[in-house]
């Protein structure tokens, strides 16, 4: 379009090359399926929760991915952990292919990354203190000496405002409060000291005032400590108060990716246009009118539909072109891409 | 039939015996509703939200300490009836419940269908095949294709599962639905898709809704006024098109700015400390601990003010 654009599109296009850019974590052709058998050992075919997804995730940075249930962003995010093994492609860490780690190589990753659970209460072991809690990792990580643990403990339990600590080291899950429990979760995927948190909803089961101070505190954290986050949560409105860059999902792909500015002032792909429309804000206006809601529901992903997967709901859909052909990525504007066909 | 009152609730009290104590979660509650009208009560949780709706539809559990206040619906005082007058005549007819996770609230050995004409039946008292072409109606009137009317809850998806709870609370065709945090498990298209039948029910049928939510931005979706309830009170009653610019309530307003937002430059902000005990509750002004504006008379408890037809239970509008 412009000169400006043409620049800063050769940026994209470093960007979207895995292993460059300063990449810790390199995402290429990501598929994960699994396999669906009749009676215990037929063949019955895949569920193709995560399809051909490419990115790169950069020192430091945080990144959101928005989507519905069932998209596969559970699926993905499992996969980055390493519970999951790729099906297909590769998930590169600091130049090591995480489908090919060893199990000694894979507890040398666990230490590297931390995941934040949704549901702090069922994540956090209700007959182990905190005390328990914070040193396991450790032990499990190579901190022979007590007194070093501890150390840290008092630490990352500083790090996450849980202080006095003396008052928080005893207590059983129970007898924290909500976001009390969200901090102990966040504390211990921290303790590691991980240069990359996989965070999964991590505010969805809190309440709404709480909800605001847990992403403070995890974007403190971030930027103090340079680790780049992944956030996964399916509400659009907390994701611009957190990272930079979002991931739109969809059955099993990304549909578009772009800088949280850039998103929410022009959403390319229609079902991003249809995530942002029916995010509500408070106005009395909302009460006279009717959202405009795409019709239907997620496909299956095990027969996802032909073509662009988000056709048979669309109400943009070009005939004869996105039912047919699977839309590659276009790049409509400076590090904002889309698959869609709408922009070819 | 606008402008007509349905519902006023006067000095509602619902308290809990506990180990520990009494429980004062719902602590002298006024509010009332109109006709075809929808009030939404906001608070955190453990606010006494949903014990209000429970004591609304006398739906309680066994530890009660103490129930009382009036509760004037179509101007009859029904706390005054006793529990088989209340089935009878209340509960379902005039006024049903869409419980909190409606979605797993559903009998997961019994058809939907049958499920959804289970109140009719009972409340009603019409024949099983009538009951069944009514609970085919609401099907429609929600959204969801008639042959799902013979299949389990485990068929349906969780949207579909939350339009059957719908239906259910629907197919005696009452005049006040108490909806108790009905998407907050659902995804935000579905969210949406739900917001938009129950705006369009309250259109077609004049219904009046109840709705007891934490989530601000989507409760705009149906809201026509606002109720905030903080540590069983309810500190703030007011139009939506005056409360959500501008709340009066300290309280409130640390609430509306929490609530994160897709465009603007507001950051949010978070309420600092806890809300109090409700087994022992501060005397005075049971927010003052949080209270950015708290002066000495805040340890007296404050009687609720009336503003422009707005009313605030604080000091500061005295």
């Amino acid at each position: 379009m412009t000169e400006g654009n043409q620049i800063i599109t050769q940026d994209v296009n470093v960007l979207n090359e895995p292993g460059k850019n300063g990449a810790l974590m390199s995402i290429k052709d990501l598929k994960v399926y699994f396999e669906l058998r009749r009676f215990g050992f037929g063949h019955a075919g895949y569920v193709r929760a995560v399809d051909d997804v490419t990115f790169d995730v950069k020192h430091g940075e945080a990144i959101a991915v928005v989507g519905e249930s069932g998209c596969g962003k559970s699926s993905l995010m499992k996969t980055i952990l390493g519970l999951y093994r790729p099906t297909e492609g590769k998930v590169v860490f600091e130049g090591k292919d995480l489908g090919k780690m060893d199990a000694r190589v894979i507890k040398w990753y666990r230490t590297q990354v931390g995941y934040v659970q949704q549901d702090p209460y069922g994540a956090l072991p209700p007959f182990m203190n905190v005390q328990k809690i914070l040193s396991e990792p450790l032990i499990i990580g190579g901190v022979r000496d007590k007194v070093q643990r501890d150390e840290r403990i008092n630490k990352v339990m500083t790090d996450v405002k849980m202080t006095p600590v003396s008052d928080f080291i005893n207590k059983f899950p129970h007898m924290l409060s909500g976001g009390q429990q969200q901090r102990m979760v966040i504390a211990r995927a921290m303790i590691m000291e991980p240069k990359f948190l996989v965070a999964d909803e991590p505010v969805s089961m809190l309440d709404a005032s709480v909800r605001v101070e847990i992403l403070k505190l995890l974007r403190n954290l971030q930027e103090r400590y340079h680790f780049s986050v992944i956030y996964i949560t399916h509400d659009l409105s907390t994701v611009r108060y957190f990272s930079e860059r979002v991931f739109v999902m969809y059955a099993g792909k990304i549909i578009e990716k772009a800088r949280i500015a850039d998103l929410l002032r022009n959403p390319l792909h229609p079902y991003a246009d249809a995530l942002l429309a029916a995010t509500s804000e408070p106005d009395a206006k909302n009460a006279t009118t009717y959202k405009d809601v795409p019709p239907g529901e997620p496909p299956s992903l095990v027969n996802p539909p032909s073509g662009c997967r988000f056709h048979p709901r669309c109400p943009k859909i070009i005939k004869g072109l996105c039912e047919v052909q699977e839309p590659p990525d276009f790049n409509p504007e400076p590090e904002h891409t889309v698959l869609c066909w709408l922009y070819k | 039939m606008v402008d007509k009152e349905l519902l006023r609730v006067e000095q509602l009290k619902l308290y809990f015996r506990t180990t520990q104590g009494v429980v004062q979660a719902v602590d002298g509650v006024d509010f009332n509703l109109d006709y075809n009208r929808a009030v939404v009560i906001v608070g955190e949780s453990g606010c006494g939200k949903t014990s209000l709706a429970r004591a609304i539809l006398r739906l309680l559990p066994r530890n009660v300490d103490t129930y009382s206040g009036h509760i004037y619906l179509d101007g009859n005082d029904v706390m005054a009836y006793d529990d088989e007058e209340f089935r009878q005549n209340v509960r379902w007819i005039k006024m049903s419940l869409v419980p909190q996770a409606a979605m797993n609230a559903l009998n997961p050995v019994m058809r939907v269908g049958d499920q959804v004409a289970e109140p009719a039946m009972i409340h009603l008292g019409v024949k099983a095949d009538e009951a069944m072409s009514m609970a085919r109606k609401m099907f429609q009137n929600v959204g969801v294709a008639a042959d799902f009317l013979f299949r389990y809850p485990f068929e349906l998806s969780g949207g579909m599962r939350q339009r059957a709870a719908l239906a259910m609370a629907l197919v005696t065709s009452p005049i006040l639905i108490v909806l108790d945090e009905p998407t907050s498990a659902l995804d935000l298209l579905t969210q949406a898709n739900i917001m938009n039948v129950l705006k369009r029910i309250k259109h077609e049928f004049e219904t009046s809704y109840i709705l007891i939510t934490h989530d601000v931005a989507t409760s705009s979706e149906l809201a026509d006024e606002v109720a905030v309830m903080y540590a069983g009170q309810i500190v703030e009653v007011g139009d939506t098109p005056r409360f959500f610019p501008n709340p009066l309530h300290p309280y409130s307003k640390k609430l509306m700015n929490s609530v994160p937002r897709l465009h603007g430059d507001k950051e949010p902000e978070f309420i600092i400390g806890q809300p109090p005990s409700l087994i022992s509750p501060p005397t005075g002004c049971r927010f003052a601990a949080r209270c950015p504006s708290r002066f000495e008379k805040c340890d007296e408890d404050p009687p609720t003010f009336t503003l422009d037809g707005r009313k605030v239970k604080c000091w500061l509008y005295a």
